[in-house]
């Protein structure tokens, strides 16, 4: 490959790779047993989603009225988990199918764990809706079905409606594309396996040669599954601000909403990324593919879209002031120091304060440091959707309808059932997929290989000849 | 691939795709007939020298697109202004704007949908398939080119070895599939 490589580009793969060393490193962790560490994390996992499916349990036999929202609240921690999910699933598709679009080569050590974590993610967050409308044996109501009701149909002016089009579609289009990545290095795993996993990965693998025509096939679905996902990803938070936006709720109904929330998911999206892929790289001796430089790229992602998460704050702010509707400014003043002042101030410190610490070159490549940071930011954009939900409700209108809101067991229950979800399935793609996209790393090598770039430019010329 | 079954073939592996990419532009200039080609990864710039053309999988995703696009909204205006009008919020029953994001989604899905099953309905590949395969390391780092020899003369097998040895192939084989 004679791709044209800047001398000053850090290499993608550092170690000196060759092509069969690349799937040595990458299907070795499947083939494997467990390390004790998988098998402690996954009984952790397993327990906690457990007990999820315990509150889930215990909400449908006993009512939502389990969980201590009121008449005033209506909306409390199931929504914040709902929104901080979907935006967690944002990160995915934005590395798999943004980056590809601009070209950025270094998305391939990182795009196939991060796809995988989206449709965990989206997984987890269409559950709380699935929950919250009480009787979830009837949730089939939500879609347009021919019924003997009527038929009476959907409101399909309503953006609820148009949530749940939109988060079934992402789902539905991130599984597809992230299965079809994976095909060719089913095969590859596929090819080395024996016995039983000989057999579960024929299945898996869909009968893939590696045929020329194949490849220039699959590329063009990559390419132009990436091209829909773009548009879609931005159209899926965007909808979820509308549940919001297009209400009449002071402090929700704003324009700012839509490229807000989505600068936020990214932002969350990227930080769950990183607190995993630090986990893994380390667990499954993947440095040399999800190398320092990669964690520098995501971070500069998170400074970026959280200085515009910290912009669209303080937009908020001088907008509501401005504005000089009393209602609006009311909202904002309560956010900041009514009852719940706590969490605004812990999503103003983790938002806004924390990213800034990537403006520093050796923070940004510091892993204890991107490690610590990036939970801070997954706890603050928890508490900026439960600033935007809870504290704009506490507070409405009619001060006789005032009120504060604790959840209970049940919904802390939920909420750490589906952090066993998310943890339970990831763990599991470890050990059945590999969690770098082989071949994908392979097409990149020569173009991003600490032995083909940089000072080491010219060597392979002569070599490969 | 359904004439892939049953087949003689003779084929070589290549350690490296440009070594696989000289080998083919040999194959070309001697005029000899490439089966087909297989590779670990997408290797750019081997289809022009097998003069594969361009894909049609994105027409294919346009219509699909098209389709959805159509069927979303025109079952939602079928549904407002004919089936069951309702006001809602004082607007007119037939109000685009809102129809916007459902009709969106469901342009994406149907792309989506289509192109995928397309995709894996024209290579013949899907859950069950076991397509046969020539060598378990053309999946890992060899690259395979491979020759039809049905009722090929023992001349013309020759012409082949000797083109392998030529090329630096790392390996020649036959096998029957």
């Amino acid at each position: 490959m004679s791709a044209v490589v800047s001398k000053i580009r850090e290499p993608l793969v550092t170690g000196s790779k060759t092509y069969h060393q690349i799937t040595e490193d990458l299907v070795g962790p499947t083939e494997k047993t467990p390390s004790v560490e998988w098998i402690i994390g996954f009984i952790i996992a397993l327990s906690c989603l457990g007990f999820g499916v315990f509150s889930i349990a215990w909400t449908i036999w006993f009512g939502i009225g389990s969980w201590d929202l009121n008449r005033t609240i209506g909306w409390g921690w199931d929504i914040t988990n709902f929104v901080w999910w979907v935006g967690i699933g944002h990160a995915g598709t934005l590395i798999s199918a943004i980056l590809l679009l601009f070209r950025q080569k270094w998305r391939t050590g990182v795009n196939r764990a991060a796809e995988a974590m989206t449709i965990f993610a989206v997984i987890c967050a269409a559950l709380f809706p699935g929950i919250h409308v009480g009787r979830a044996w009837v949730v089939f109501f939500f879609f347009p079905y021919p019924n003997t009701r009527g038929p009476l149909w959907v409101n399909f002016n309503s953006p609820l409606l148009w949530d749940l089009f939109a988060i079934s579609t992402y789902f539905t289009v991130s599984l597809l594309f992230w299965y079809t990545g994976l095909v060719p290095d089913f095969a590859t795993v596929r090819d080395r396996a024996k016995g039983i996993r000989k057999k579960l990965y024929d299945v898996l693998a869909f009968g893939w040669t590696g045929s020329a025509k194949h490849w220039q096939r699959w590329e063009s679905l990559s390419l132009i599954l990436a091209g829909l996902a773009t548009p879609l990803v931005l159209s899926v938070h965007t909808i979820v601000s509308f549940d919001f936006a297009t209400s009449v709720i002071p402090g929700w109904h704003t324009t700012i909403f839509p490229p807000y929330f989505v600068a936020g998911a990214i932002f969350s999206g990227f930080a769950m990324v990183l607190t995993l892929m630090i986990i893994t790289r380390k667990i499954l001796n993947l440095q040399d593919y999800i190398t320092i430089a990669h964690i520098e790229s995501m971070n500069k992602v998170i400074l970026l879209t959280g200085s515009m998460v910290g912009v669209a704050y303080l937009t908020e702010l001088f907008v509501a002031w401005y504005s000089g509707y009393v209602y609006e400014q009311f909202a904002f003043y309560n956010r900041a120091l009514g009852p719940y002042w706590w969490s605004y101030f812990g999503m103003m410190t983790c938002n806004v304060i924390t990213p800034q610490f990537f403006w520093s070159k050796k923070i940004r490549r510091n892993l204890n440091w991107t490690f610590a940071l990036s939970i801070v930011v997954n706890i603050g954009m928890w508490f900026e959707r439960f600033v935007i939900i809870a504290t704009t409700l506490a507070r409405d209108y009619l001060p006789s309808s005032w009120s504060y809101y604790v959840p209970t067991w049940v919904e802390v229950g939920i909420y750490i059932g589906t952090i066993g979800i998310f943890f339970t399935f990831y763990l599991l793609f470890t050990r059945i997929a590999p969690v770098v996209a082989i071949a994908e790393i392979k097409s990149i090598l020569k173009a991003g290989g600490n032995q083909y770039v940089g000072e080491n430019a010219t060597h392979h010329k002569e070599h490969a000849h | 691939m359904a004439e892939f079954r049953s087949q003689e073939v003779l084929y070589g592996l290549y350690n490296d795709e440009e070594i696989l990419m000289d080998a083919v532009k040999v194959a070309n200039e001697k005029h000899l007939e490439i089966m087909e080609v297989f590779t670990p990864f997408p290797v750019h710039g081997l289809d022009p020298l097998l003069g594969l053309t361009e894909s049609r999988l994105h027409i294919a995703g346009f219509i699909y697109g098209m389709i959805g696009t159509l069927t979303a909204f025109l079952f939602m205006t079928w549904v407002f202004t004919s089936d069951w009008p309702a006001v809602f919020g004082g607007k007119p029953y037939w109000s685009i704007p809102s129809f916007i994001p459902i009709t969106f989604e469901v342009t994406v899905l149907f792309a989506a949908i289509g192109m995928v099953v397309s995709f894996y309905i024209v290579c013949g590949l899907g859950p069950g398939v076991n397509n046969p395969i020539l060598d378990k390391r053309i999946t890992d780092d060899k690259f395979c080119l491979a020759f039809q020899t049905n009722g090929a003369s023992e001349e013309e097998i020759e012409t082949l070895n000797k083109f392998f040895n030529d090329t630096n192939a790392e390996e020649v084989s036959t096998k029957i599939i």
